[in-house]
């Protein structure tokens, strides 16, 4: 049985994928191999794991502006997560999401939502709407 | 979002495709952040590094270049991520160095001007109080919202490009009022001496901040900072915390008493020298070998350039010194012969560049350096990330260790 999630209205289209979650933060520049897709930063919760086609689900945005150009970057070059999901987003990231066209929401009327979605479950993310159903 | 006439124009295609993305832009990110309108802005200021801008960045640039693109207001550059004059001794390849020349082109065809400094405050224009600008570089902003009193959220480059087309962004974050009171205090118990004590506390007080949408009110200072104080404790703060904005009571221009931010009903931290020491434990010590002495993060002022110069005058280092400024300082400074007496004792002054955004990780493998020491406490937390082991000292100590080949 699929349940809904209601989140502040978010950036970009509809889509549809499989979550990869974590209680931990993001920043492309500091955790990220951006060429083979993983998770680099060994302290990071998802180190060695491919973000690739994935919808993160992570706490929050960190690091300085460069982030901004680095997901049309990603996208560009088609070595990129589907959509992003945070608690809170900071300026960068959704300036970067709308550039690149990215799917990105935050702020989860339900609390934190590195606890609501589990990694694994396939989700559609409606930014417009500002709904993430888990199915 | 509410839309002017002429927003409503720019939207519609009415000023053409560049334009049209812009404001498309400002839109989805202001609505984002719930922005009820859109806010004119005297300026923008856009980081456009190669390394995160990449290929498709400055295909993208081109491309708004070729449909027309022209800036609205003065719009200027953060660093380079190449001294076009200086790359190959670095272990800087022809592929990085091209795309910084497409960059600089397509920017130049815009009518951007390639200031390429992140001390633009001290150098172009600095805003002034109540100023709404869009500014990149997470060290400009801190420095204008606090030192200044302008208004700027981190405006990351696709967004201050966005700003400098339609001349406005979206009103959200510390563009308005009730974001820029004081959310945490702080209270100084052992005074700054020199710039690298600024930038310690800096970087204590972001990591107790700790998110963009705090602001700090900061008491208990004896003394006025100068220009370049407050800027090693704003770039600090900001790279720690993300901390876009702090007031010093008694002294920034929003903060000329406590109660002016609301920091009176706030409880007090206290700053501790246990706190500033804990700090720099993390970042070497006294016998430490090192592979290359960093003066960067923010470019150095010419006041900085003298002060460095007296100390290199008759010195010759025993290991690498990188020392970046801008264009604008590089040029005085080469004119006041300090570039000239800071390379007579073996160091390199790049022009135009900053050390954290110019391939740090290739050209640290390229030539070998892994023990990195600098004066700036904002770079010893960026540089971690770049497989360096970063060691943080005064500048004076820091020229020591150059000519000693280890920290003194």
């Amino acid at each position: 049985m699929s349940r809904e999630l209601q989140c502040h209205k978010g950036i970009g289209g509809r889509v549809e994928g499989e979550a990869l979650v974590a209680d931990d933060n993001f920043s492309a520049r500091y955790d990220l191999d951006r060429i083979r897709g993983v998770f680099s930063r060994k302290t990071h919760k998802l180190f060695g794991q491919s973000y690739r086609d994935k919808i993160l689900v992570l706490n929050t945005a960190k690091g300085g502006v460069a982030s901004a150009w680095m997901l049309h970057e990603m996208k560009s070059r088609g070595v990129c997560p589907k959509a992003i999901l945070f608690n809170s987003a900071n300026t960068i990231l959704a300036q970067g999401a709308a550039l690149a066209d990215l799917p990105m929401c935050d702020r989860f009327e339900d609390g934190d939502v590195t606890r609501l979605i589990k990694t694994g479950q396939q989700l559609i993310v409606d930014p417009k709407a500002g709904i993430i159903t888990v199915k | 979002m509410r839309l002017t006439d002429e927003e409503r124009a720019m939207l519609d295609g009415e000023q053409g495709e560049a334009r049209r993305w812009a404001i498309d832009h400002q839109i989805k990110v202001g609505e984002m952040f719930d922005a009820i309108d859109l806010v004119l802005v005297s300026q923008a200021h856009m980081m456009i590094d190669p390394e995160s801008v990449g290929d498709p960045g400055v295909s993208f640039l081109e491309n708004l270049a070729d449909k027309g693109a022209q800036v609205a207001i003065p719009m200027i550059t953060d660093p380079r991520g190449v001294d076009l004059n200086y790359y190959r001794p670095l272990g800087q390849t022809e592929e990085m160095a091209d795309i910084d020349r497409r960059t600089i082109v397509a920017c130049e065809r815009m009518g951007i001007l390639m200031t390429n400094t992140c001390v633009n405050y001290q150098t172009i224009m600095p805003p002034v109080l109540g100023d709404h600008v869009a500014y990149g570089d997470t060290g400009v902003v801190i420095y204008c919202n606090s030192a200044c009193g302008a208004r700027s959220n981190f405006e990351g480059g696709p967004s201050a490009l966005a700003a400098g087309l339609t001349g406005r962004t979206p009103r959200y974050g510390l563009h308005l009022d009730e974001n820029r009171q004081a959310t945490c205090r702080f209270r100084v118990m052992e005074q700054p001496q020199e710039l690298t004590d600024w930038g310690v506390l800096g970087a204590v007080v972001g990591a107790k901040a700790g998110s963009y949408w705090e602001v700090p009110v900061i008491e208990g200072l004896d003394l006025v900072p100068t220009s370049d104080e407050m800027k090693h404790l704003g770039a600090a703060m900001a790279s720690y915390g993300s901390t876009p904005l702090f007031h010093l009571a008694g002294i920034t221009p929003e903060a000329r008493c406590l109660t002016d931010v609301g920091g009176d009903s706030l409880p007090v931290q206290n700053i501790t020298a246990a706190d500033l020491d804990g700090f720099r434990s993390n970042f070497g010590g006294k016998g430490d070998k090192v592979d290359v002495v960093v003066f960067a993060a923010p470019q150095l002022s010419i006041v900085e350039m003298q002060a460095v110069a007296r100390l290199c005058n008759g010195a010759s280092f025993a290991i690498a010194v990188v020392v970046c400024t801008s264009p604008q300082v590089y040029a005085d400074a080469t004119r006041m012969g300090f570039v000239s007496t800071i390379e007579g004792a073996g160091a390199k002054v790049l022009e135009g560049t900053c050390f954290y955004n110019q391939y740090a990780r290739e050209i640290g493998e390229a030539n070998g350096w892994t023990r990195l020491l600098s004066n700036s406490a904002k770079i010893v937390n960026i540089l971690g990330g770049y497989g360096y082991e970063p060691a943080l000292a005064s500048m004076e100590d820091c020229v020591a260790a150059a000519i000693a080949g280890e920290i003194q």
